[in-house]
């Protein structure tokens, strides 16, 4: 169910380079579903900025309560909600949106992921794993400094790093990476940028999976139409990121 | 006991509080989040005569205190509203008010004719005042005399009362206000959104798809409120006030403006539960300022 809270900061932290994580306490915690789901942030208690802040939730800790996000700063409302400190308090609505489809995999399991699309396949990932899934994580970022999470990922599984400059990992994107992997998993999960979703569609069409997308947002529980995207399963209808997705079937979302 | 009770035109309001039109859907996001009865009514997302699919996206952009749109009447269309929408709606006890948009005045007047039929619909919300559409909408809401043939086409046709939404992007509103009194409306809605703009900083380009949005929020109540209470001054027409309204207060504010009932819009998109928040918080606020009931209230700055 949804609920709006006002959560309590227990850390934040600058893990790389503008990008925070952050982790919060409270109830709506237990109303988590799956991973992938978003929770949508108020950044300030006025009316500036006005609107809340999607942001995607890399892990959850059912026992304490609590979970963290991880978001880039890069706007008025995230560099505010980059100031929050241990004992501040965040109201947040969620969780919202459908997330990633952990019983769909059989064995082994792709997870592709670039920039601030990473973090929900955090969650995935160690979700995948305690159902003895196998992961082979995919990740790309801009360069070095931007890179967070790696040695968490590489104890989850086999990890492939790409940065767009080349100063860690393999030099391009994460479509170089898996150009070079083998195709003997049964199942791929991606969350990133819209041309890296469509190109990893493209790489794997024969295989099952599921793209989480990122659109603008108003309202994020779907009663504002703003973050509507044409599909294939309709051409008098669009879909909803918030509610509908974010996380998609393969083929379903018109970009 | 304070009353919240409001009486108008089709309308018995248990309390002066309604989602505004396009920022409530058809209620079924909403519903699941507190009970739909406890609001005073619903005004439903623009239905149009066929299924309109909007504006490309980009189509909102935050602002100062506030947001532009242009989503562009997107909504499943008449036929699907009446077989779907409104009868899953019938479920709770809440009047709905349909806004009604088009880009003819026939389809207007079908629109009408067919939805002020449906059991739980007890007004309709004539939306002459949409920025973000090419044909129709806002053209029908700047000029007087359009405004008034409309609003005669469609009481002719209507089961039910007719509220008009009027449109702030106009010289006179109140020229146009008494245009559709004239034409026999039964009262009057406003504001609908202010046509804005915001540019890319880096390129240039038009933040939104459409390229110009409406300006909503906060930062357009001063407008609403100015624009309620010159209206108020000029006809005694029914006027349910809208514009930027997030707050207990702001609802004192245009119901003492002279606006009988208050519509809560983008409020809704910040704090999902405002409407409920804001009902829960008006006996008490309508006491501290010494009134018993909302009727009381209704008007005041005008009596000072």
């Amino acid at each position: 169910m949804i609920k709006q809270e006002r959560m309590v900061v227990t850390n934040q932290q600058e893990i790389a380079h503008h990008i925070f994580e952050l982790t919060v306490q409270g109830g709506l915690t237990g109303e988590m579903k799956a991973p992938g789901q978003f929770v949508h942030v108020r950044v300030a208690d006025s009316f500036e900025p006005l609107l809340r802040r999607p942001i995607s939730v890399a892990s959850i800790d059912f026992e304490s309560n609590q979970f963290t996000m991880i978001y880039r700063a890069e706007g008025r409302g995230t560099t505010l909600l980059s100031e929050k400190k241990a004992g501040d308090t965040v109201d947040i609505l969620g969780p919202l949106g459908n997330g990633f489809p952990v019983e769909q995999a059989k064995q082994k399991a792709y997870l592709i992921g670039g920039g601030i699309g990473v973090p929900p396949l955090y969650e995935l990932a160690k979700e995948l794993n305690a159902k003895g899934i196998e992961t082979v994580h995919i990740l790309g970022f801009e360069s070095k400094g931007a890179v967070f999470y790696e040695d968490k990922f590489r104890a989850l599984g086999d990890t492939h790093i790409a940065t767009v400059d080349g100063s860690h990992g393999t030099q391009g994107f994460v479509t170089h990476i898996l150009n070079e992997l083998p195709k003997d998993f049964d199942t791929y999960y991606s969350c990133g940028p819209t041309p890296m979703l469509e190109a990893v569609q493209w790489a794997y069409p024969e295989k099952q999976g599921f793209l989480s997308y990122e659109q603008r947002m108003g309202c994020g529980i779907g009663a504002c139409f703003a973050c509507v995207c044409r599909t294939t399963k309709s051409e008098t209808d669009y879909i909803k990121v918030c509610s509908d997705g974010p996380v998609f079937p393969a083929g379903v979302v018109i970009s | 006991m304070t009353n919240l009770n409001v009486q108008l035109p089709g309308l018995n309001l248990k309390n002066p509080i309604m989602p505004a039109s396009g920022c409530f859907g058809f209620g079924k996001e909403y519903s699941q989040l507190y009970d739909l009865s406890a609001l005073g009514a619903i005004m439903i997302k623009a239905t149009t005569v066929e299924t309109r699919l909007g504006n490309p996206t980009p189509r909102v952009a935050e602002t100062a205190s506030g947001m532009l749109n242009a989503i562009g009447l997107q909504n499943p269309g008449l036929q699907k509203v009446l077989g779907e929408e409104l009868p899953r709606l019938e479920q709770y006890d809440v009047p709905i008010i349909a806004n009604v948009a088009g880009t003819t005045t026939e389809d207007y007047v079908e629109v009408a004719k067919a939805i002020s039929e449906s059991p739980n619909v007890h007004a309709l919300e004539i939306n002459i005042s949409c920025p973000n559409v090419k044909q129709g909408g806002i053209t029908f809401g700047t000029d007087p005399d359009i405004a008034r043939e409309l609003t005669r086409a469609v009481k002719d046709v209507s089961s039910v009362p007719v509220y008009i939404k009027l449109s702030p992007n106009v010289t006179d509103i109140v020229s146009i206000a008494k245009a559709v009194e004239e034409g026999g409306a039964d009262g009057i809605t406003m504001i609908n959104t202010l046509l804005g703009m915001r540019l890319d900083a880096k390129t240039g380009r038009p933040v939104i798809a459409n390229i110009t949005g409406g300006l909503s929020g906060p930062a357009v109540k001063p407008v609403a409120l100015r624009m309620v209470y010159e209206v108020r001054k000029q006809t005694d027409l029914p006027i349910i006030g809208m514009g930027g309204v997030a707050d207990v207060n702001d609802v004192i504010d245009f119901l003492s403006a002279g606006a009988n009932a208050v519509a809560v819009g983008t409020a809704n998109f910040v704090n999902p539960f405002v409407c409920p928040e804001i009902i829960g918080q008006l006996p008490e606020r309508l006491h501290e300022l010494g009134y018993e009931s909302i009727e009381e209230l209704v008007g005041r700055s005008h009596r000072l």
